[in-house]
């Protein structure tokens, strides 16, 4: 796929990935061979059927190649960019066997972006009324599939704008905001109502939403509790969790003229951590002028992000500090960041998860001057909606426990996302919102016979 | 949309506005706070829920105009709306079997310790009120406090009205002469909170301090408001705002806040020319 200059894209925040033309797309769907077994549908975390709506992209007819994506997968658009297909749908092509696997997220990329989708609007049902707390990718799912089955789904977000990560994390040239808001206004035209500026556990009890009438309620609340290093020196001026960096630069688009919030201004940053958000985050320093280092312990193989995102970064000259760990971030009187001290390490035997663990070297550590942090290390589960709601059973990371119904301790409470595995991809999270809306579904069908 | 529902001047730098918003009316307590932004290209900013009535679905917030964003709120005015308002967040602070507590507010930090005197009040506790302002143009809610407290003490850091001097002159006279104290809540500058920590703690009676950390989203999401308490870092929105002020690291949370100066005065200054 045609890619924006690095030298050009990593001045501004327009998308790298420029997308298929017709013919680039026409032709790619001529190599799916269509096969029966279909492993790539398997390998979807949410089945699209791959090889039907690839046929009908064959065949010119872009309209129904979008009707099918949508019978299980609501954000197109959004999935065929930001899916690690290498891992998922791709993997399993047949023709990797010889050449290189159909390029699935693309096609549906493609599809999502030219298409014209027709909605079957129904008159939704308001004595099944569903909840859903949280507008990131899990809740999103949960939502539509509901809406679709009948039901009158309210979704109650925190931030003033709805989207989760979509919104405030994954960046525009990745993901184009106008992107996430023409996805999002099929569940509006579906009926789906967005409350924002609601704080489940605050504003409103969990408890609360049954006596309002709500029948089921869906938690995606995500994992957006960030993690710091604990290391000397991490409250000074200038260090950053990546969610705050993000949210500045993404969400209330900090340093825009005529937008109030500000930004530090800086020279250079080091990003620590290693995986796609510690590549957004270094990814934005980099367009904001700075002169960019990712620090991470373990060495290239390692690295958590995808391929292409590392890729990218260095093509746009991201610079890559491997086997290092950070020891400890200097600031002057004015408490500013100076510089980072960090640990050269080097990697051992893998363990018994067949990753490589690292291990300091008796290198003297060594310095990296920098007036700006930012700590990507990875997050878990806001606390406020568990605090507040005492008999929601949770595992030791404060993930909320379910069943394989999705379903929590809570009778006709269902959880997913991100809040019940610790942070992982977008798709997963469409996945457990679509579980749970199934759930949600057979528990009222069920109601309705009974 | 949040409307604003009665807009009072409280003297010339401190603005009292009633807005509707009942779900938040709802829920408050003494220790809330609200996430506001203006208007659509505003900033989120914290302001701490000074009152709340259920019945009428409208809270209170009391806030000096220092900056960017409270110039922008004092530019509404009673029937024009905020953009957004959430809450009411942090930890609301319930204190149990209070005998005796010493409330002080310094400066606009009143409004916020002025909920505390109310709910310590209702519990039967005997309340001290201490409220210092810089000069006597600069009192707010001085009715207020004196209808709640037990014992209202006024100062001046310059004389012009009352007693000259500082809150913590009247907090250690109080704490030498009477030994039923058992809490003192303190809100209002930073160098005033960890002058009052410095005394209570050779006194050795429990101190609460509210802190004032940079937010953004108020909600846990981005550590910026991460304050280190004791031997551990801290999230104000979630885990506060208010903490044991003996443990509080105010030097750093003191550097931490000027992170933004320089921005914050261009802000300033571009509203200012914008306004000509």
């Amino acid at each position: 796929m045609p890619l924006a200059d690095a030298e050009v894209r990593n001045k501004d925040f327009s998308e790298v990935a420029l997308g298929y033309t017709f013919e680039d797309a026409i032709n790619e769907a001529n190599r799916c061979l269509q096969c029966l077994h279909k492993p790539c549908v398997a390998s979807c975390p949410v089945n699209v059927d791959i090889p039907k709506f690839i046929l009908a992209v064959k065949e010119n007819r872009m309209d129904d190649a979008l009707s099918i994506i949508h019978q299980t997968n609501c954000f197109p658009s959004i999935c065929g960019r930001v899916c690690p297909q290498e891992v998922q749908c791709e993997s399993t092509c047949v023709m990797t066997k010889r050449y290189q696997a159909v390029a699935i997220g693309r096609l549906e990329r493609y599809v999502g972006d030219h298409a014209k989708l027709r909605i079957d609007v129904k008159p939704l049902n308001q004595s099944k009324k569903v909840a859903v707390v949280g507008s990131g990718p899990s809740g999103l799912a949960c939502a539509y599939d509901c809406a679709k089955a009948g039901y009158a789904v309210t979704v109650f977000e925190a931030w003033h704008d709805v989207g989760g990560v979509l919104r405030y994390g994954i960046p525009e040239f990745r993901l184009p905001k106008a992107t996430v808001d023409k996805e999002i206004d099929v569940l509006r035209q579906l009926g789906v109502e967005f409350e924002c500026n609601v704080v489940i556990g605050r504003t409103i009890e969990c408890a609360e939403l049954f006596e309002m009438g709500y029948k089921a309620v869906f938690l995606g609340t995500g994992a957006g509790l960030p993690t710091f290093m604990n290391i000397e020196g991490e409250g000074s001026i200038g260090v950053f969790s990546a969610n705050e960096f993000l949210t500045r630069v993404n969400f209330m688009k900090a340093g825009q003229p005529t937008y109030d919030t500000p930004l530090l201004t800086g020279k250079r940053v080091v990003v620590v951590g290693g995986g796609n958000v510690a590549m957004d985050a270094a990814r934005c320093a980099k367009r904001l002028g700075y002169q960019t280092t990712i620090v991470y312990r373990r060495s290239l193989n390692e690295l958590p992000a995808r391929q292409e995102e590392v890729e990218h970064a260095m093509e746009e000259k991201v610079e890559f500090e491997l086997l290092a760990a950070p020891l400890k971030i200097v600031a002057d009187a004015q408490g500013r960041v100076t510089s980072i001290l960090c640990q050269r390490m080097q990697l051992t035997e893998p363990g018994a998860d067949g990753r490589c663990k690292v291990v300091p070297t008796s290198e003297a550590p060594f310095e990296l001057e920098t007036d700006t942090v930012i700590v990507a290390i990875g997050t878990s589960p806001n606390p406020i909606l568990i605090r507040s709601t005492k008999e929601l059973k949770t595992g030791k990371w404060g993930t909320i426990n379910v069943d394989l119904n999705q379903q929590t301790s809570i009778d006709h409470v269902y959880a997913g996302g991100d809040a019940v595995t610790g942070a992982a991809t977008v798709i997963e999270a469409l996945g457990a919102g679509k579980k749970a809306a199934a759930s949600i579904i057979e528990y009222f069908t069920k109601e309705h016979a009974g | 949309m949040a409307r604003i529902i009665k807009k009072d001047i409280l003297n010339s730098g401190v603005v009292s506005m009633e807005i509707e918003a009942p779900r938040i009316a709802a829920k408050a307590k003494a220790g809330h706070f609200v996430m506001i932004r203006v208007d659509e290209h505003g900033e989120r900013f914290p302001l701490t829920i000074a009152d709340s009535n259920k019945a009428t679905g409208t809270i209170r917030v009391i806030f000096q105009v220092v900056g960017g964003s409270t110039i922008k709120l004092n530019r509404l005015h009673a029937k024009d709306e905020v953009r957004d308002i959430v809450g009411p967040l942090g930890m609301p602070v319930h204190h149990e079997n209070i005998k005796h507590a010493i409330v002080i507010g310094g400066g606009v930090g009143c409004a916020i310790a002025y909920p505390h005197a109310k709910a310590l009040k209702q519990q039967q506790a005997k309340v001290s009120f201490i409220a210092g302002f810089r000069n006597k143009d600069l009192f707010i809610l001085e009715e207020e406090i004196r209808q709640i407290a037990d014992q209202p003490y006024f100062t001046t850091d310059d004389g012009s009205a009352y007693r000259k001097g500082f809150v913590t002159d009247v907090l250690k006279e109080i704490l030498e002469k009477e030994n039923d104290v058992d809490l003192v809540i303190a809100i209002g500058p930073l160098l005033m909170m960890k002058a009052v920590a410095n005394v209570t703690r050779t006194f050795n009676i429990k101190t609460v301090v509210s802190l004032n950390p940079i937010m953004i989203d108020g909600t846990g999401m981005c550590g910026g408001c991460r304050v280190k308490i004791g031997d551990e870092y801290k999230f104000a929105c979630v885990d506060g705002p208010e903490f044991d002020g003996h443990l509080v690291d105010f030097d750093e949370l003191f550097l931490r806040n000027s992170a933004y100066v320089q921005q914050e005065k261009h802000l300033c200054k571009l509203l200012e020319e914008d306004k000509q």
